[in-house]
């Protein structure tokens, strides 16, 4: 009889890369339905143009590097990478910012990089930043949340725009954002911050309509969908609580310090936790396995860091949000919080 | 320690780090108690079944067996024996596939059942509580008692430790999944066991046993909670079912929190473990008397059909078991011995049942997943949660495939236990115990090779230590030796000899003269014929003005002693021993060749000629040819001027000592033989001398020359004595004797040159006394040849000198001087061949001297 031989161990969880990384674009459904039902179906659009740029570029790259073409892209990576950046940016943002920061994240950050596993940076939060960057204009053309908006768009008039720059009215991004009072429309975050900047205090800038009590109108809910997904997240044991925890928390006490310093100038724990890009920063960007720490205690501390990049780049920093650098800059210091978080091994030093 | 104590027995335990949750399988085998197998046709009984030596065979092919009966006594350390499963003959002794991962053939005892399954004596002891410690870990040892748990650690030696043992472990927990074969031993011999624990406690004294079961095994606990109910000092503690809550390391930690540090061992921190199984062997052996020769092995997986556990004899073959089970393979079927988690597969059924064969696992392709591609790694680190050591699995899986040994030291690779919980987690799929156990593997034959190299560096350097001792060695008692003998016998010896050359007759023969005039000249032609080297008449010009240095003292010492000599024979005699005691004075090593003055004459012509010799050196080394002084006592003036050349010989090589003694010892013998001769032996000895001389010189410079100079110091007696007898012809061998003693300076020379000379040197020094020998009973004509043939001997000296490789001219020379001789010499055309043939004779036995010199070298 012919027997097979085979290295212990003989069984196997059954946890494959491809069920992990459908298993985070899963959890990404809530805010993902949020953000359509808030800010458009133009999301939608953007994530298809993502899905189908991704696809098509690791394919490329896997031909050229002979490796196997379907069997990457089966585990899901570059997939997952297509819907964290299309949830990035702003739903009406021409088709080729995009297709440019897909390009970017997978043939740039992972594939010149060796491809899963050896990126340095998160791949969408690099084509992010790069995008930021380059096409400041289109990043951060937001609209307002639909039901503030002067003429509500359709499906057909959003592809107009992504794709021609204006609707077939002939109305461009900046026209589309004018609110119902006439006012161009900014989101939460950079409300407050240029109304602070001109002197007012957070509680007159909350008048805007953009907000409601205690938020930007449909951010809230963005955050709040985002906060569900990533919960399923740590319960289904895709990704540990290091990391989304130590943000929040670290967030929190940093913006609860500043309100508690200067309630005038500073909006709040609440506001900081639900606007921007912050729940899903903390559980679906800072928890990328391949560019986040690996040590229990390193998590710790990348949480940490990027909680307080975040707050202070919101609060001093030129930009509206800070999700991307935060990321970015602790992305570059996993290997030395690596390094000096290595857990005792059993039977090495005392135990306490 | 009380706190401890009073926690544990509260049923405290403290989780370890990291481990999994597989499915555990374990209702596939439990449900039925043990059943026994059926006598197989064959058994395998290797003689290794666990960690150490194999016993010694004690039984041979075709003996008949007993059941129980030892088959291998324990020889070395760590080595247990087997004992035959039942009762049959032994078929063959013969390499079989081992019970190990690699399958390597391992020698095994093939017994074929008689089916009579026939016990031998056994010795039980009901009331273990009479027998001494050493008694019962005898009776542990000879059963053949090794951890039946997995790794097979030989149990007499944990059952002999001697740190204080504060907790004793029995290992009862079971996690790895399917396997069920300890949980039913506990369900249907819980009393056993605890009989089994009692004897270790007897053996250990701990403070506390803690019986440690997981709780999936509530029939188990309940079982054992009954069997120790009485016993205050054994604790059944239920920890939660995680794999791998079993490994020895996280049970300890487990039970008791503490850790056993890195590389050491329980014992280290008071603790000890041992596996149900174990404990209930050691009962079966103690109080029954029974060798371990079966133990209950679980066949489970969804191929067999009867799954549950099984008695299995040691060596039944794993087909067997399948076979009685009822199997159904599927294609590409894996047979698993142990667990899913840890287990190995099995290249063949074909292999025997061994002490630690606690599962035989068969599964089909449902129920454990063949392995899928390995994927890359993203960095998730699930496996690093998993990990029971608290290691960086994902890290040490970079550094394995990079092959950085020393991160992979660094990452504490070596506290892996290979338990399997990375990879069971991994999503990528990579074999991460497999990179580890290459690398282990790897780094641990690196270690091997580092280690051997740095012996052979240590026994190289060794070696060359010994060697520069031994040659110190030598030097040092060449060194103290010539200084006892010359002090003592020596000069006894000499001035016996000096007295007995005074009483033989004076014979006045010019042709000593002759001789040492010839001797010049073939200095001369030496410089002058062959190839005229500067370093060499360097050389000659020192060892001449050296000469010159001796015969002042000479001359001193002549003036001074001697009175009543008309013959200055003492006067010689003297100067000669004052050369000797220079020589002792600058290097220790003074050479006792005192044989030498003859009749007043020669004394003068010695020192006429030593004179001649230093003019010579002073002016030009070839200048002094013509000189011929009065032939009468010319041997005497050779004598002397042997003498000078030992004195330079010994005054500028101070390892001559060696050769010196050899000298010493020789030339008694020589003086001996000589002394009832009458004046001719002077000659002869002094040729001796000469030839002894020269042979210290070799020593001198090469340790190594030893071994030849025997050779020519045991040959020249024999020579002096055949040449006695001989009367008249004395003169002429007197003058053969002066080139003798030229030759012999020549050699020193050359000695002083090359070291290698001295086997060239030796044939010289060797073939000389033939040819005085044979050319003394010719007339007037011999001096030219013996002339002829210290010319030649000089220029055989040169040539070593020059080239290193000196052999090789020297055959050239010793070939081309028969002819010589007979060019110089038409008179007497015999004697010219003697001589070849003896120079050829030489000439070989230098050879093999310097053969043998090399070889002791």
């Amino acid at each position: 009889m012919k027997l097979t031989m085979a290295s212990s161990p003989h069984n196997h969880s059954h946890k494959s890369l491809n069920k992990l990384m459908l298993t985070v674009i899963a959890a990404c459904i809530p805010g993902f339905i949020a953000q359509v039902v808030f800010f458009g179906t133009g999301v939608i659009i953007q994530l298809v143009l993502a899905l189908i740029t991704v696809s098509v570029a690791e394919a490329a790259i896997m031909k050229m590097r002979k490796r196997p073409t379907f069997q990457t892209l089966k585990d899901g990576s570059a997939w997952l990478t297509a819907v964290l950046l299309a949830l990035s940016i702003p739903p009406l943002a021409p088709w080729w910012i995009i297709v440019i920061g897909c390009l970017f994240s997978i043939i740039i950050v992972k594939q010149l990089y060796g491809g899963l596993g050896f990126n340095l940076f998160n791949p969408a939060m690099a084509a992010y930043v790069l995008l930021l960057i380059s096409f400041p204009v289109q990043m951060t053309a937001w609209l307002p949340v639909t039901d503030l908006l002067g003429n509500p768009i359709s499906l057909n008039q959003q592809l107009s725009v992504i794709f021609t720059d204006f609707t077939a009215a002939g109305f461009s991004v900046d026209q589309l954002r004018v609110g119902i009072d006439g006012m161009t429309m900014a989101t939460p975050l950079d409300t407050v911050k240029t109304d602070i900047a001109h002197g007012l205090t957070v509680s007159e800038s909350m008048q805007s309509p953009l907000f409601n009590e205690w938020v930007g109108k449909g951010w809230g809910w963005v955050n709040l969908g985002f906060l569900i997904g990533g919960l399923y997240l740590i319960k289904s044991k895709v990704i540990n609580w290091h990391i989304p925890v130590s943000v929040i928390v670290t967030l929190a006490i940093c913006s609860g310090i500043g309100y508690i310093a200067s309630p005038g100038t500073e909006p709040g724990i609440v506001f900081h936790l639900f606007s921007g890009a912050t729940m899903f920063a903390a559980f679906f960007i800072a928890t990328d396995p391949v560019s986040a720490t690996t040590t229990n205690k390193g998590r710790l501390i990348y949480g940490a860091i990027i909680g307080l990049l975040i707050y202070l780049i919101r609060t001093f920093g030129g930009f509206p949000d800070a999700v991307a650098f935060a990321v970015i800059l602790l992305n570059m210091a996993v290997p030395l919080i690596d390094y000096y978080t290595q857990p005792r091994t059993y039977g090495h030093g005392v135990k306490k | 320690m009380e706190k401890l104590i009073q926690q544990i027995k509260q049923g405290k335990v403290w989780p370890f780090a990291g481990g999994i949750h597989p499915p555990g399988q374990k209702s596939l085998s439990n449900a039925n108690p043990i059943t026994r197998l059926p006598l197989p046709d064959k058994l395998v009984v290797p003689l290794k079944q666990h960690i150490g030596a194999n016993g010694q065979l004690i039984v041979e092919k075709g003996q008949t067996v007993l059941k129980g009966q030892a088959l291998t006594k324990p020889v070395a350390n760590w080595s247990v024996p087997v004992h035959a499963p039942t009762s049959g003959i032994i078929t063959d002794i013969c390499q079989m596939p081992s019970a190990h991962p690699s399958a390597l053939p391992e020698l095994s005892i093939i017994i074929t059942p008689d089916g009579k399954d026939c016990w031998c004596e056994l010795i039980p002891h009901v009331s273990f509580a009479d027998l001494s410690h050493d008694e019962l870990i005898n009776i542990i040892h000879n059963s053949g008692i090794s951890g039946m748990g997995g790794a097979g650690f030989p149990t007499y030696i944990k059952a002999d430790s001697r740190k204080p043992i504060e907790f004793l472990i029995v290992n009862a927990v079971e996690c790895e999944p399917y396997i069920t074969a300890d949980d039913v031993l506990m369900r249907e011999h819980a009393a056993q066991i605890v009989s089994g624990i009692k004897i270790m406690q007897q053996l250990l004294c701990p403070t506390l046993t803690i019986i440690g079961i997981e709780d999936n095994k509530p029939e188990a606990i309940e079982a054992m909670k009954l069997a120790a109910k009485d016993d205050e000092s054994i604790v059944v503690q239920t920890v939660p079912t995680v794999y791998p809550s079993g490994g020895e390391r996280q049970l300890i930690q487990l039970l008791t929190d503490k850790e056993v540090p890195s590389g050491g061992i329980p014992a280290d921190i008071g603790v000890l473990v041992h596996n149900v199984g174990t404990l209930y062997a050691i009962e079966q052996a103690v109080i029954e008397g029974k060798p371990l020769i079966e133990r209950v092995v679980t066949v489970t997986g969804n191929t067999i059909h009867n799954a549950g556990n099984v008695w299995a004899l040691l060596g039944s073959e794993i087909k067997h078991l399948l076979d009685c089970q009822g199997f159904s393979p599927v294609p590409q079927q894996r047979v698993v011995m142990g667990g899913p988690m840890m287990g190995f597969t099995l290249p063949t059924v074909r292999i025997g049942v061994i002490k630690t064969t606690n599962c035989i696992l068969a599964p089909d392709h449902n129920e454990l997943a063949e392995p899928g591609p390995e994927q890359a790694c993203i960095r998730c680190s699930a496996c690093a949660d998993a990990c029971p050591a608290s290691l960086l699995p994902q890290q040490l899986q970079w550094f394995a495939k990079s092959k950085e040994y020393d991160k992979l030291k660094e990452y504490n690779l070596f506290d892996c236990i290979e338990c399997g919980a990375c990879a069971y987690v991994c999503p990528s799929e990579i074999p991460l115990v497999q990179y580890y156990r290459v690398a282990k593997v790897e780094i641990k034959e690196q270690q091997a090779e580092k280690v051997k190299a740095e012996r052979a560096k240590e026994r190289f350097e060794l070696r060359k230590e010994r060697l520069e001792r031994e040659q110190e060695a030598r030097q040092n008692r060449h060194k103290r030796k010539p200084a006892i003998t010359k002090s003592a016998d020596e000069k006894q010896k000499v001035a016996d000899a000096l007295a007995r050359v005074k009483s033989s007759d004076e014979k006045s023969d010019n042709k000593s003269a002759v001789a040492a005039a010839i001797a010049r000249a073939k200095a001369k032609k030496n410089s002058g014929e062959l190839e005229p080297d500067n370093s060499e008449v360097a050389k000659e010009r020192a060892a001449r003005k050296e000469q010159a240095r001796a015969y002042k003292a000479q001359k001193e010492a002549g003036s001074s002693t001697d009175e009543t000599t008309e013959d200055k024979k003492s006067a010689v005699a003297a100067a000669i021993a004052r050369a000797k005691a220079k020589k002792a004075a600058k290097a220790d090593e003074a050479t006792p060749s005192e044989k030498s003055p003859v009749d007043d004459k020669k004394a003068a012509v010695a020192a006429a000629i030593a004179r001649a010799k230093a003019k010579k050196a002073a002016k030009v080394e070839e200048a002094s040819a013509t000189e011929q002084p009065p032939a009468d006592d010319k041997k005497a003036a050779v004598a002397a001027a042997i003498a000078r050349a030992k004195a330079k010989k010994a005054a500028k090589a101070d390892e001559a000592k060696a050769s010196l003694e050899v000298i010493a010892a020789a030339e008694p013998e020589q003086i001996q033989d000589s002394a009832p001769l009458s004046a001719e032996d002077k000659k002869k000895a002094a040729v001796a001398a000469a030839i002894v001389r020269a042979k210290a010189k070799k020593a001198a410079k090469a340790d190594e020359a030893k071994a030849s100079l025997e050779v020519t110091a045991a040959g020249e007696p024999e020579q002096i004595q055949d040449s006695a007898p001989l009367s008249a012809e004395d003169k002429k061998k007197a003058a053969v004797a002066a080139v003798a003693a030229a030759i012999a300076r020549a050699k020193a020379k050359k000695a002083a040159k090359a070291d290698e000379a001295k086997a060239s040197l030796e044939v010289t020094a060797a073939g000389e006394p033939e040819q005085i020998q044979d050319s003394a009973p010719l007339s007037a004509e011999d001096k030219k040849k013996a002339a002829v043939a210290a010319a030649i001997a000089r220029a055989k000296a040169k040539k070593a000198a020059k080239a290193d490789e000196a052999k090789a001219s020297l055959e050239v020379t010793a070939v081309g001087e028969p002819e010589q001789i007979q060019d110089s010499a038409p008179l007497s055309a015999e004697d010219k061949k003697k001589a070849a043939v003896a120079k050829a004779i030489a000439r070989a036995k230098a050879k093999k001297t310097q053969q043998e010199g090399s070889d002791k070298s």
